[in-house]
C-alpha cells in the first residue's frame, strides 16, 4: 500500500470506530458496489472493522497526509480521544460520522449517570454477574512480568468536537446509505461545502418531508406504539405516539415514520436549533389538550423517561450536557 | 466579578421595571460567595409582558421591598420562554428561573400560557434526570395587581435557593472542559 502511495494520487483515507455500534461502519459497507469505487478511487489507510492496519502506521504518518477521516462513535475514553487527536493531525479533513460523533449518540445517554454509578452496574452489580465477584478492568496491570493497559473510561462522553476541530458533520444513527454515497463523491470531487457544514441531510424539519396527513394536533392520551394499531396515513402525533419528527433534520428520506416508527430524532436539531431535547418538549407539551393541572400531569405520565427520548441521540450536545449529580 | 459590581451598579436602588431592591440588599448582591449565609443567588426571571412584568413594576413603584437577586428579562407571553432558554440561563450558571405569566384565563392573547402550564411540568421532570434540584426552576401567575406576590415569590424562592447553595451545572461543564 505504501507504494502505491509515492506512485499514485490516489485519494488516502482512514475510517475509525470509537464508542459506537459499528453501524455506521455497516452504513458505509452498504453503499454496495460503490464501496469498490471507493477502493479504486481511494487507499484505505485505516478501516479497523475491514482493513489491517496498525495505530502505530497511523502514528508514523506525516502531519496531513490522508486526506479525508471519517470519524464515527463519540469519546469515551482515553483511547478514542487519543486516536481523534491523531487523525485530526494526519488528516487534512475530518468529518464526525453518524450521530454518536456528531451529538454523542445513544453511548451519551450515559451522561445522566455518573462513571461510578456506571462501573458498579457494568462490573459489580448486574443480573448476569456471579455475586460476589471482584474482577474488574483496570488501566494499569501487571501479567508475567509484563505491563498491560487499558483505556481510562472518562467521567462522561463528548462529542468528537469536543475533543478536535471537525471539518463536516454528517448525521444519522446510521447515515443513510444514498446520503453517505453522495458526500463521498462531493468530497472526491474536491468541491468542498463550508468547513462545519452538517452535510448528507436537509434543512427542514423531517415534518416537512413526511407524508401523513398532518391536522391540527390535540392529545388527550400518549401512547407506546405498541398499544395501538397505528392509521397507516395519519401523523403519528395526533395519534398520540411521541415522534421526534418536529424538532428533527430531515434528511433521512422517512424512513421510520414511513414504517410506522415514529422519528427517535437521529438526525439530530434543525439549522439554528441550539437544544433538541428542549424544542421537542416544547412541541410535545404544547399539544396536550387539557387546561387542568392534574389532567396534564396524568397526560405527561404517558410519557414514561421523555428525557431519554428527547435526548436519545444528543445528550453530550444539550446545553446542559450531563447530569450535576457528582 | 468587576461584571457582577458593573451590573448591580447600573441597578437602581428602587426601580419602577421590577429590578429595583434596598440599597442594603444590593451591597449585599456584591459580596457572592459560596456559603449559604452570605450567598445571595442569581435568578433569572422570565415575565410576560401584559400581567407579571407589570405586576413587578407595580412592586417596584410600590417600594415594596424584596430581595435584590432576579434579573428580569420581559417577554411578550410565558409561552415565548421556550425551554432552551431556561436550559441556557442554568448552563450559563443562574441558580434559579423564575418564570411569570398571566392567571389561567388571563392571557392577553387567549391560549399562551395554557402551553406553559403544559410544558413547566414536562420540563421539571427533565431538569430532574439531570439532577438540577426542584426549587430552582418555579412557574407563578402574577398579575398587574400583584406587585406584593411577586416580591413574595422573589424571597421565597431566594430562601429556598440559598438554602440549596450554588447551582452546580455551570461548574461540572468546567470540570468536564478540564478532564479532555
Amino acid at each position: 500500500m505504501g507504494e502505491s502511495v509515492a506512485t499514485t494520487k490516489k485519494l488516502q483515507i482512514a475510517l475509525y470506530w470509537g464508542a459506537g455500534c459499528g453501524g455506521c461502519d455497516v452504513a458505509v459497507l452498504d453503499t454496495n458496489e460503490f464501496i469498490l469505487d471507493v477502493a479504486a478511487l481511494a487507499d484505505i489507510r485505516l478501516w479497523p472493522i475491514a482493513v489491517d492496519a496498525k495505530y502505530r502506521d497511523l502514528e508514523a504518518m506525516d502531519d496531513g497526509e490522508l486526506d479525508l477521516a471519517l470519524f464515527n462513535g463519540a469519546v469515551r475514553n482515553s483511547e478514542n480521544e487519543h486516536i481523534a487527536r491523531l487523525l485530526r493531525q494526519k488528516s487534512k479533513l475530518l468529518v464526525a460520522f453518524g450521530s454518536c460523533a456528531h451529538l454523542g449518540g445513544i453511548p451519551g445517554l450515559a451522561n445522566l449517570a455518573t462513571k461510578e454509578e456506571i462501573y458498579d452496574r457494568a462490573y459489580l452489580h448486574n443480573p448476569s454477574i456471579e455475586p460476589g465477584n471482584t474482577t474488574v478492568p483496570l488501566t494499569q496491570t501487571s501479567v508475567n512480568g509484563y505491563r498491560l493497559e487499558l483505556p481510562r473510561f472518562h467521567r462522561r462522553v463528548y462529542k468528537l468536537d469536543d475533543v478536535v476541530d471537525v471539518d463536516y458533520y454528517l448525521p444519522g444513527c446510521p447515515p443513510a446509505s444514498d446520503q453517505v454515497k453522495a458526500v463521498l463523491v462531493v468530497i472526491a470531487s474536491g468541491q468542498l461545502p463550508p468547513k462545519g457544514s452538517v452535510v448528507g441531510a436537509g434543512d427542514r424539519a423531517l415534518c416537512d418531508d413526511c407524508t401523513r396527513t398532518k391536522t391540527e394536533k390535540k392529545v388527550k392520551e400518549f401512547k407506546r406504539p405498541w398499544q395501538i394499531m397505528a392509521d397507516p396515513d395519519l401523523c403519528l402525533l395526533e395519534q398520540g405516539i411521541l415522534c421526534a419528527g418536529p424538532a428533527t433534520r430531515s434528511g433521512c428520506g422517512v424512513r421510520c415514520p414511513t414504517s410506522a416508527i415514529p422519528c427517535r430524532g437521529c438526525y439530530g436539531p434543525l439549522p439554528g436549533v441550539v437544544d433538541q431535547g428542549a424544542k421537542l418538549l416544547s412541541a410535545v407539551a404544547s399539544i396536550i389538550d387539557s387546561k387542568d393541572p392534574d389532567e396534564i400531569d396524568t397526560i405527561l405520565a404517558g410519557l414514561p423517561d421523555f428525557t431519554g427520548y428527547a435526548y436519545r441521540f444528543g445528550l453530550p450536545a444539550s446545553l446542559l450536557q450531563r447530569s450535576v449529580r457528582p | 466579578m468587576n461584571a457582577e459590581v458593573a451590573t448591580a451598579v447600573e441597578t437602581p436602588v428602587v426601580g419602577g421595571d421590577g429590578r429595583g431592591a434596598p440599597a442594603a440588599e444590593k451591597q449585599a448582591a456584591l459580596r457572592v460567595s459560596g456559603s449559604s449565609a452570605t450567598f445571595q443567588p442569581r435568578i433569572v426571571g422570565f415575565l410576560c409582558n401584559w400581567c407579571s412584568y407589570a405586576g413587578a413594576d407595580l412592586a417596584g413603584t410600590s417600594r415594596t421591598p424584596y430581595a435584590a437577586t432576579v434579573r428580569v428579562i420581559r417577554v411578550m407571553c410565558s409561552a415565548r420562554i421556550d425551554p432552551t432558554f431556561v436550559l441556557k440561563a442554568l448552563a450559563e450558571g443562574a441558580d434559579g428561573v423564575l418564570i411569570c405569566g398571566c392567571h389561567p384565563g388571563d392571557c392577553h392573547y387567549s391560549e399562551g400560557n395554557y402551553k406553559t402550564m403544559r410544558r413547566y411540568p414536562l420540563l421539571k421532570r427533565m431538569l430532574a434526570d439531570f439532577g438540577i434540584e426542584e426549587e430552582r426552576v418555579r412557574l407563578e401567575w402574577v398579575s398587574a395587581s400583584e406587585g406584593q406576590h411577586f416580591a413574595d415569590v422573589v424571597d421565597d424562592m431566594t430562601r429556598r435557593i440559598r438554602a440549596l447553595g450554588p447551582s452546580k451545572v455551570k461548574i461540572a461543564l468546567a470540570t468536564d472542559r478540564a478532564e479532555r
